[in-house]
């Protein structure tokens, strides 16, 4: 199941990932590569752990006592689940945009320069070109060019979540995981940040959970079909969405259950 | 009734609920709402009824001398509260310095960093003790430990009681609004690699700015009004003095005092210290809302 990747470099390899909610098993056994500077897609029913495994790869899940991880996540070559692992500088390697837009309560400017900061220290000009560039990017500039100094909680829905998305991408991470990032957006700011995650693989992997299967077969160029708490099947995006080994992932797609 | 009935014959059907009941629902809900307007009136009322004794008596203590001479002696005519009023508001300005530091830096961790361990279990008790406490007691308490060990009255003693009051109020409101900051905000932070102690101050703190401004405002209004913790630390000083070492004149001492006397000159400015105080709060009240109106 992880040959498919086999010939790209990954970024990410899980190995045997089992996770724990207390004495719940929410993942079982997971095995899967993420191809560098491709969109990996993971799809399932509610509950199925999808969003769990998204966040292993960068241990948000340490913020909560009673969920812990076993087995092996690689991140080019190291293991993260590694005790002795810094969180922070993982974090700051491997980005993460949510469901809900979570502006910060300050500028538009201090919403990117925030995380930048905490890494490098730029001057002025270089810290200009950087919030410049990192909006560029999440496609938002042209919109906000002119109210830099305005809070970023004054933007809509749509704006926000592209700020969020500057925001991590201007930290330079290698990998970037969103978690549903339009399920709260209109179409139009879905397509726009779709459209975006297609730009964004240029530079980095993205790792996307969505309930929107249109979306993965839009933007993904490999899929992870999961379901409570195993990956059924994992492949090409054209394979999973064309022609799926497995009845299980063909019924979901097809609407069948789930 | 009518009603009903007009509705059955129009659709033609027949009705299967129970009139009786559904009328007699209504006047049950007459019969309540009757009543909690009155318990609203009632209260409106006695609230109404002391800002107009205050307005009334107050205003009319109020006069060129009030803000710029002290308390007179027994006997002697005139006089103002300049030495009440800078006293308690150094008294207070020194307690609101001295308890927002503590009380914000204790929520954050109650908040952020204690929350279910042992320590802040039972800070978080303690603090609603603390919040319930007759403020007499506070006041024994200082006497106690500091005025009875140093051998005498002073401001700095009334400060310390009046943070310990204060403390609990903003430590309180700190850890509830910081509650109330979505997690998925603080998940965002911590996403970026953001260091904790970071997270807590540039993104929680600042996400309950408003709510936390509130809670220390309203600890103002409430320890600008204490009485009872003052009588036994900074006392009363008949002469204006800044020195924070010395017994300290203060509005609501010098209220207790004067409204008791038999000089009718004392028992105005006791009115007059009255409805100033009233007037703070009620200040303090206002743009409390006004922060927190600012967020939502």
């Amino acid at each position: 199941m992880t040959q498919n990747t086999s010939n790209l470099k990954n970024a990410i390899e899980v190995r045997n990932l089992d996770f724990y909610y207390g004495k719940f098993k929410g993942l079982k056994g997971i095995n899967l590569n993420i191809a560098e500077n491709k969109v990996t897609a993971f799809i399932g029913p509610s509950g199925c752990g999808k969003s769990t495994l998204l966040r292993t790869f960068n241990r948000m899940y340490d913020l909560y006592p009673g969920q812990r991880a076993e087995g092996e996540i690689n991140l080019y070559g190291e293991n993260i689940l590694d005790k002795a692992r810094d969180l922070n500088l993982l974090r700051s390697k491997v980005g993460m945009i949510f469901q809900k837009p979570t502006p910060f309560p300050m500028s538009i400017y201090d919403n990117i320069a925030f995380g930048v900061k905490l890494y490098e220290n730029l001057n002025k000009a270089d810290m200009d070109e950087r919030v410049e560039w990192a909006l560029n990017k999440a496609a938002l500039w042209n919109e906000v060019k002119e109210k830099l100094n305005q809070s970023g909680l004054s933007l809509s829905g749509g704006q926000q979540q592209r700020l969020c998305i500057a925001r991590g991408v201007a930290v330079k991470p290698s990998v970037l995981l969103l978690d549903e990032p339009t399920s709260a957006l209109d179409p139009i700011s879905t397509g726009k940040v779709e459209e975006l995650v297609h730009e964004l693989k240029n530079d980095y992997t993205v790792a996307i959970v969505t309930h929107n299967m249109q979306q993965a077969a839009r933007v993904s160029d490999f899929t992870a079909f999961m379901y409570l708490g195993e990956l059924i099947e994992f492949n090409e995006t054209k394979q999973i969405f064309l022609k799926p080994d497995r009845k299980e992932t063909e019924d979901y797609i097809t609407g069948r259950f789930g | 009734m009518d009603a009903s009935e007009n509705g059955k014959t129009k659709r033609g059907e027949e009705l299967i609920m129970d009139i009786g009941i559904y009328n007699r629902r209504k006047r049950a809900n007459k019969v309540g709402l009757t009543l909690s307007l009155l318990a609203m009136a009632l209260g409106m009322i006695v609230l109404l009824w002391i800002l107009f004794i205050l307005f009334t008596k107050g205003f009319a203590a109020l006069n060129g001398n009030f803000f710029t001479e002290s308390t007179p002696a027994a006997g002697s005519a005139g006089g103002g509260l300049a030495n009440a009023i800078v006293g308690s508001l150094m008294m207070v300005v020194s307690c609101t310095l001295i308890s927002t530091p503590i009380g914000v830096l204790a929520g954050i961790f109650m908040a952020e960093y204690g929350d279910r361990s042992k320590i802040a279990g039972i800070t978080r008790f303690v603090t609603d003790i603390m919040l319930s406490a007759p403020s007499i007691v506070i006041g024994l308490f200082v006497y106690a430990i500091y005025v009875a060990q140093v051998k005498h009255f002073s401001g700095w003693a009334g400060t310390v009681a009046l943070s310990l009051l204060a403390v609990p109020v903003i430590l309180k409101t700190t850890e509830n609004m910081l509650r109330l900051v979505p997690g998925t905000l603080r998940e965002a932070a911590y996403a970026l690699g953001t260091p904790k102690w970071k997270v807590s101050l540039s993104v929680i703190l600042r996400a309950a700015k408003s709510g936390v401004m509130t809670g220390i405002l309203l600890a103002v209004a409430r320890v600008s009004g204490e009485t009872a913790p003052l009588l036994f630390t900074a006392l009363n000083n008949q002469f204006f003095s800044t020195n924070m070492n010395k017994p300290m004149s203060n509005l609501p001492v010098v209220i207790y005092q004067f409204a008791l006397s038999p000089y009718e000159n004392w028992v105005n400015l006791a009115w007059g210290g009255a409805l100033l105080i009233t007037l703070t709060v009620l200040g303090l009240n206002i743009l409390a809302r006004v922060f927190f109106r600012e967020k939502s």
